[in-house]
């Protein structure tokens, strides 16, 4: 399958990645041959087979909904690239 | 004889103090900066909490790792150490917790020293994709560590601590232990608590120890073990000591032994099916058809997963932020560009491709239906045997730089422990033998779900072979 730069273009997208016009032009590359790798598995027949998507068996565990110590708004904050008062910092949305 | 409690014995006989044991280790870690094996040695932290043992042993509270020094892995969430996962987007954070097996081992009086080299986000099998330089193997320092827990396996082969501890989501502990010559323990999916970890993929991540001997691994496995109710995948049971039952049959699983797998692996793995012959076991060959599958559902499943556990990683809330973003979308666009190696893109992008509309069915959906039947070919498998074995790796430890232009022949080289992840299933390296260049060789025991305890007493049993 041909992975065109358009593509990876619309991946990067979806991904948040701000890849250099170097970079998805590398990508194009891998992809293509990774992709077409990865396509053998259409030779399976996998008709009436489940998916697997977890081992364990385990379903819906809940926990106690009890009051617990939890880090603070001034220990979260601390991690933030920028802040300013009580909010984390961004540059302007529209 | 276990390292560990050679340390505590001395210990609680007052030979030594946990302060001489960490100041020692700091030592070993400070003459092997030539591998780049550790990122970041806390002393003073260290030291800090090796006097607390100290206090504590004073007061009568020994625990069973009182003293002893270990290294995590960078990508285990530390007090005392930033927490990089080897990335420049985590190159200055500072956890604000820490991980649950820390808080166990810590618990028990070990003391975490310092902080080992991986590749970035634990996306490689080298440690060639640490965005802070490659790691050299413990042998041979023109060759990889193997990885993604490179780090991790060098600093337990050169002796600086008696055990490390790293992440396997498709061999990342069993490999890089192969490669240098130690033991590489991954446990059953659901045995261990990861959090606290960084994650890669949710629904093959796994915990657990590299040391110098069996037994070490279990001590440290048995602590680490159990629910914590903050990783809710983990079941109730917790290590279960095995009933003492002595294995009858052992399969070798024939896709392991064929062409492109180097000859003194082979041979390594044929010595070990010769001994167990000699010794009463009933040795015979298994196939696992599906295993021919496991690279392409691997690398589908994986990076759709952890496609999705890396979009958190967006210069808002914490780690690095990009100084070029001048919008919001920039602030996302840039520093994840610039905070990512090549491959933690490479892997996010093919997640991407295999979710999106249009390839769901084709990849992610028919991978998930691929890894049913993979898991199908063990349960027939251990039907008639009670472990299987084989090499970890097709080749011992390669040159740096041989394979990392090439990202499927670096893929390729995860064949034999991506199929025990897909499944969840207990696996085990454990160095047998090496090289004429003496290189390392490990041989690999998979057991049934939830069989670890068995597993290991059975790997206490595998002899290396000296030349």
């Amino acid at each position: 399958m041909k992975i065109t730069e358009k593509e990876i273009r619309h991946l990067a997208e979806l991904t948040g990645l701000s890849l250099t016009v170097d970079e998805q032009r590398g990508m194009a590359v891998d992809l293509e041959k990774i992709v077409e790798y990865i396509g053998e598995l259409g030779e399976l027949d996998t008709a009436g087979v489940d998916p697997t998507y977890q081992v364990t068996g385990l379903e819906n565990v809940w926990r106690e909904d009890t009051v617990g110590q939890h880090l603070s708004r001034e220990e979260l904050l601390e991690l933030a690239p920028a802040v300013r008062g009580n909010s984390v910092e961004v540059h302007q949305v529209l | 004889m276990s390292e560990i409690k050679k340390i505590v014995d001395k210990i609680r006989t007052g030979q030594t103090m946990a302060v001489a044991e960490v100041m020692a280790a700091v030592e070993r870690a400070k003459n092997i900066a030539d591998t780049n094996a550790i990122l970041e040695i806390t002393e003073e932290y260290a030291i800090k909490r090796a006097e607390q043992v100290d206090k504590d042993i004073a007061d009568g509270k020994i625990g069973r790792l009182a003293g002893v020094p270990f290294v995590a892995k960078d990508n285990f969430l530390t007090f005392g150490s930033k927490t990089t996962a080897a990335s420049k987007i985590l190159q200055n954070f500072q956890a604000p917790l820490q991980a649950t097996v820390i808080e166990k081992l810590e618990a028990e009086g070990a003391i975490c020293i310092g902080k080992a080299n991986l590749d970035s986000f634990a996306h490689g099998g080298s440690t060639e994709n640490s965005a802070f330089g490659v790691t050299h193997n413990a042998v041979d320092s023109d060759r990889v560590a193997g990885g993604s827990s490179g780090g991790s396996a060098v600093v337990v082969a050169r002796g600086v601590v008696p055990f490390a501890l790293g992440t396997d989501t498709g061999g990342s502990i069993r490999q890089p232990a192969s490669f240098n010559g130690v033991v590489g323990l991954k446990s059953s999916y659901g045995l261990i608590s990861r959090f606290g970890v960084v994650a890669m993929a949710s629904s093959t991540d796994v915990v657990g120890p590299i040391a110098r001997t069996v037994e070490d691994a279990e001590i440290v496995t048995e602590i680490m073990a159990g629910k914590d109710g903050k990783d809710m995948t983990v079941w109730a049971d917790g290590y279960r000591k095995a009933d003492g039952k002595k294995p009858k049959c052992i399969g070798v699983i024939k896709e392991f032994m064929g062409d492109g797998v180097y000859a003194d692996v082979k041979a390594a793995v044929k010595q070990q099916v010769e001994n167990l012959t000699k010794e009463g076991y009933i040795v015979r060959e298994v196939s696992l058809p599906m295993v021919k599958y496991a690279i392409s559902i691997y690398y589908i499943v994986v990076p759709a997963e952890l496609s999705s556990n890396l979009a958190r990683y967006d210069g808002i809330r914490y780690g690095q932020r990009s100084q070029d973003a001048k919008t919001l979308a920039e602030i996302y666009g840039l520093s994840r560009d610039e905070g990512f190696v090549d491959e933690n893109k490479r892997r996010i992008m093919i997640g991407a491709f295999v979710l999106s509309s249009g390839f769901f069915d084709a990849y992610y959906l028919q991978a998930e239906k691929a890894r049913t039947l993979l898991i199908a070919d063990f349960d027939k498998a251990f039907a008639d045997v009670d472990f299987l074995i084989g090499p970890v790796a097709p080749t011992p430890a390669f040159k740096i730089g041989e394979k990392s232009h090439d990202p499927i022949q670096m893929y390729l080289s995860d064949i034999m422990t991506v199929p025990a992840s897909l499944a969840g299933l207990p696996a085990i390296s454990v160095p047998v033998a090496t090289t004429k260049n003496k290189l390392p060789i490990g041989l690999q025991i998979i057991a049934p779900y939830k069989k670890d305890s068995e597993m290991l007493a059975f790997a206490k049993t595998i002899k290396e072979e000296k030349k």
